[in-house]
């Protein structure tokens, strides 16, 4: 079996202090710490998961910038068997659609079964490149996935869908499956794992070598601009509900079952 | 005049022959078990322990010979040690009764030694008589454990039974013989004599039958128990003292290298233990030498608090497993198709539910090395990618930002500048006097404070740093910091099995340390404090501050005021500054300095209780039944103590968070030293 994982390399704002850029659409990154996006993680676990059981072999692919090779290492680390890295100034500033036509346009000629994808990106949280990219392959696809197994030529999914549903999905082979928290636990990548694939060559393609121009990727091809970025304003104080433990409980399920919480 | 055995004849064979032919067919059969034995430990990782022979010998006429671990347990020791004397004094009968079996007349060797044996037959039966009710009425907690899944109990009962069996036997070969040649006792011989009493009467046919079948009897199963030994977890006989020679003679509180036969982390082909011959020869005589007695898991605080670790089921399940993996009989299994260790025989949970607090190791009569061998299998499961998700995410900040807690690098020295604007006087600007440094490279101070990462970050481990630096700024020391130049010590992360990012962590501290001039290194962390003592080979010595505390009240540096306060304080021995570095004096000296009421608990010095462990063990959330901090809380208390004093920033946290987890919030408290120092120097003059 032939997978393709596509991950992206995100800055952690977990417990970061976040400060904006002066252009208002950025952010000054000289304390961010990056790392692989926490969904890619399910989706790279999942791929090497599934070779581990049917064999095969597992491609990671990355659109970003020169420094986005750490997550490539990692992924190698974790098991997948290549890397591929797209990159090229003129991939600056694609919006999902030139992202996922810059992957597909890597994708295309190569063997595979099943593509799979971060639900969503912890920096951009838009979750197109996923489906788009289905969509320009032209082949099926299932978003937030949470369970997910590979029988022959099908592939079964149980994803979340609106109003706390859950649903088994199966969907002939190729597809592509976007990864949702739940799907697995990723395994740690040591130290010694990485330094292990410090040595591994990753494939470099650029615009050229994909048959792109400037015109259908970047800012230029971007039908989608960030007109401006902000923390939200600070809300009220908090509100403190006095009385026993039990009593504070039983406030607080009222109040939340009031502001429609369940 | 009694029938020498040597000159009968038994369905046609001779005595020699007779004694000939035992001795031959079990000595064949305990080489070839020896044999079979020893061809496992020669599949193990290589371990070089024949260095200093001299401590060597020392700690095995100490600990081997001496018995010094025994009497931990009175009863159970005493009884261990009747016992082990009176097989060195009875393994000269036993030779000499086998000589009987080839000429009669060997076995007479003196009265006095007569004597000398007959009392220790009776001493090591009476012993043996009382292990056996002791093991099946009184039944004491600690043989039985919880997580055995299979009993090696029965194996005790046939020994001991064999012991008495021997002692019997040669009692009723001795008393025959003296009821038969019908004389008095010649010399003091109260088990023989006893027997020849018990025999008075009898015909001189049946006398005679008694004084051969006593012989034969005792010789057979003397070579039978030397066959038994190796098959039983009673190897120990053998193997104790071999296994205590061997001990581990590097400080306690360092960790083994992954090899010792490669220095180089990326050249080791697989990493830690994962199977059985993964384990060093000695780790393996280890498992052999395990006696079953329980009394590292009895001293666990991972057992005691009910998680799925029990420190003396390692030992038995890695020897049942090597038992079944490399039989006596029958062929061995290749490696590859060996049972899986890791995952299998143990548990993934079992291996994290260990804080390293090493009370086990401290507990065990024969030297079984727990700590080391945690270590390894835990450096297999994370070269396999196998950590608990609770651990990963500190890992991951530690390998990014330092600090476990995913804070920027660039605040670890925040709390100085925060200590200043609150006046709290981390940096006073009395004059004259300097408060705590941030050293930028090229600096000089005295004392290079390492604060690790809990100082650094933790608020409330930041007013102990705060409390440190004031006793320090008091005393008129110099003292500086690295900033934002320190990481984590990486004390725990090698603990944990991430021997990479350790290495990364050390090498980033040491370019620090490298670049800064200083006469020592102090720290508030015994977890650190042991790391930089063991695992960073610096030049300058390091000290806890505990240590400089003491030294510093000593020669009269600081002004300390006489305290006004009647409650009862405890000290609670950190694992990492008592067991792991032997300092249990330092902080005792402090508090004795400071003229506070103090008591001890009963588990203090080198049988302290873990408090649950320390940096990266507060993170990890495991199966427990309760929480180790509570019961050491609940063991001040019943010490009469309203205060524990501790020396370590986790120590701190854990034993805080249990008593408001427990309800004593008001009724005790916890401080640390630095605090209790810092107190008495700003308390109001009477």
């Amino acid at each position: 079996m032939e997978i393709i994982v596509c991950i992206k390399r995100v800055p952690d704002l977990s417990e970061a202090e976040i400060e904006i850029g002066r252009d208002g659409v950025s952010l000054v990154d000289d304390d961010l710490d990056y790392d692989v996006n926490e969904w890619d993680n399910f989706a790279i676990e999942a791929a090497v998961q599934l070779k581990e059981e049917h064999g095969g072999r597992v491609t990671a692919m990355t659109v970003g910038d020169e420094e986005s090779e750490d997550v490539l290492r990692r992924a190698l680390a974790m098991g997948t068997d290549e890397a591929v890295h797209l990159v090229d100034d003129a991939f600056d500033g694609s919006d999902a659609l030139g992202t996922a036509t810059i992957l597909q346009r890597a994708i295309a000629d190569r063997p595979y079964d099943l593509i799979l994808t971060g639900a969503i990106s912890g920096d951009e949280a838009r979750g197109h490149v996923g489906p788009m990219l289905a969509a320009l392959l032209d082949i099926p696809m299932v978003a937030l996935a949470t369970e997910l197994s590979v029988d022959g030529g099908t592939a079964t999914i149980r994803h979340e869908v609106e109003g706390g549903l859950e649903r088994i999905t199966r969907m002939v082979l190729p597809a592509l499956v976007t990864c949702q928290t739940g799907l697995n636990e990723p395994r740690y990548v040591s130290i010694r794992g990485i330094r292990k694939v410090s040595g591994m060559e990753i494939p470099v393609l650029e615009a050229g070598d994909l048959d792109l121009d400037g015109s259908q990727v970047g800012v230029a091809g971007s039908a989608v601009a960030v007109e401006e970025i902000f923390l939200p304003p600070r809300g009220e104080g908090a509100e403190m509900l006095e009385g026993s433990e039990e009593a504070v409980v039983e406030k607080l399920v009222e109040r939340l079952q009031r502001e429609g919480a369940f | 005049m009694p029938p020498a055995p040597a000159a009968q004849t038994y369905l046609g064979l001779s005595g020699p022959a007779l004694q000939l032919l035992l001795l031959v067919l079990s000595l064949g059969a305990f080489s070839f078990i020896m044999w079979k034995r020893i061809g496992l430990l020669r599949l193990g990782a290589p371990d070089p322990r024949f260095d200093q022979p001299g401590t060597r010998l020392k700690n095995l006429l100490i600990v081997g010979f001496g018995q010094s671990r025994q009497p931990r347990y009175p009863v159970a020791g005493i009884l261990h040690i009747l016992i082990f004397f009176g097989f060195l004094i009875l393994s000269v009968r036993s030779v000499t009764l086998i000589g009987e079996g080839f000429q009669p007349g060997f076995a007479e060797i003196g009265p006095g030694y007569s004597s000398v044996k007959d009392v220790t037959a009776l001493a090591v039966l009476v012993c043996c008589l009382i292990a056996i009710v002791r093991r099946a009425i009184f039944r004491p907690a600690r043989y039985h454990d919880r997580l055995a899944h299979a009993s090696h109990a029965h194996e005790a009962y046939i020994i001991l039974g064999l012991i008495a069996l021997l002692m019997v036997a040669d009692a009723v070969y001795e008393g025959s013989a003296m009821a038969l040649a019908g004389t008095d006792a010649r010399a003091f011989l109260p088990l023989a004599s006893g027997a020849s009493e018990l025999l008075a009467g009898s015909a001189t046919g049946t006398l005679e039958a008694f004084h051969l079948t006593g012989f034969w009897v005792h010789n057979a199963a003397l070579l039978f128990f030397l066959c038994y030994l190796p098959v039983s977890k009673h190897f120990h006989v053998i193997t104790a003292l071999p296994n205590v020679f061997f001990l581990n003679l590097k400080p306690v509180g360092e960790i083994k290298p992954p090899r010792h036969d490669e220095a180089d982390l990326d050249e080791i082909e697989a990493l830690g233990v994962g199977k059985l011959e993964d384990f060093t020869w000695k780790h393996i005589l280890d498992f052999y030498s395990c006696t079953d007695c329980g009394r590292c898991s009895d001293h666990c605080p991972a057992y005691f608090t009910g998680t799925p670790l029990s420190p003396r089921m390692i030992s038995i399940k890695c020897r049942d497993a090597a038992y079944t993996g490399y039989p006596i009989l029958g062929g061995w299994k290749p490696k590859a198709e060996q049972p899986v260790l890791v995952g299998e025989t143990i548990s993934d949970a079992e291996l994290w539910a260990c804080t390293t607090c090493g009370a086990c190791e401290e507990a065990c009569p024969v030297l079984i090395e727990y700590v080391d061998k945690i270590v390894d299998m835990r450096r297999y499961l994370v070269d396999a990618g196998r950590v608990p998700a609770s651990l990963q995410k500190p890992l991951a900040d530690l390998e990014k930002r330092g600090n476990p807690y995913g804070k920027p690098s660039r605040k670890r020295a925040a709390w100085i500048e925060a200590g200043k604007e609150a006046g709290s006087g981390a940096n006073p600007e009395g004059e004259g006097e300097r408060g705590v440094r941030t050293l930028a490279p090229g600096d000089e101070t005295d004392h290079l404070f390492f604060t690790d990462s809990c100082a650094a970050y933790d608020p409330r481990i930041q007013e102990t740093a705060g409390a440190f630096a004031r006793v320090m700024t008091a005393a008129g020391a110099d003292i500086g910091t690295l900033g934002k130049d320190e990481v984590d010590s990486g004390h725990e992360v090698r603990r944990l099995g991430e021997e990479g990012l350790f290495e990364e962590l050390r090498d980033t501290n040491l370019e620090a340390l490298g670049a800064r001039e200083f006469k020592s290194v102090v720290t508030t962390d015994p977890h650190a404090f042991n790391a930089l003592t063991h695992s960073y080979g610096l030049e300058q010595p390091v000290r806890h501050h505990s240590q400089v505390m003491a030294e510093l009240i000593r020669n009269g540096k600081l002004d300390l005021r006489a305290p006004n306060d009647d409650r009862v304080y405890t000290f609670h021995d950190p694992c990492y500054l008592g067991r792991h570095n032997g300092e249990y004096q330092a902080p005792r000296e402090v508090l004795d300095r400071l003229g506070l009421r103090t008591v001890e608990m009963e588990r203090s010095r080198n049988r302290s209780f873990c408090c649950g462990g320390g940096s990266l063990y507060l993170f990890y959330e495991g199966e427990s039944e309760s929480r180790m901090g509570e019961a050491r809380v609940a063991m001040a208390e019943k010490a009469g103590a309203q205060v524990v004093v501790t020396a370590c920033p986790f120590c701190l946290i854990n034993l805080e968070d249990a008593i408001k987890t427990t309800g004593r919030e008001g009724r005790m408290e916890v401080v640390d030293l630095a605090e209790l120092v810092d107190r008495s120097l700003s308390a109001p003059a009477d």
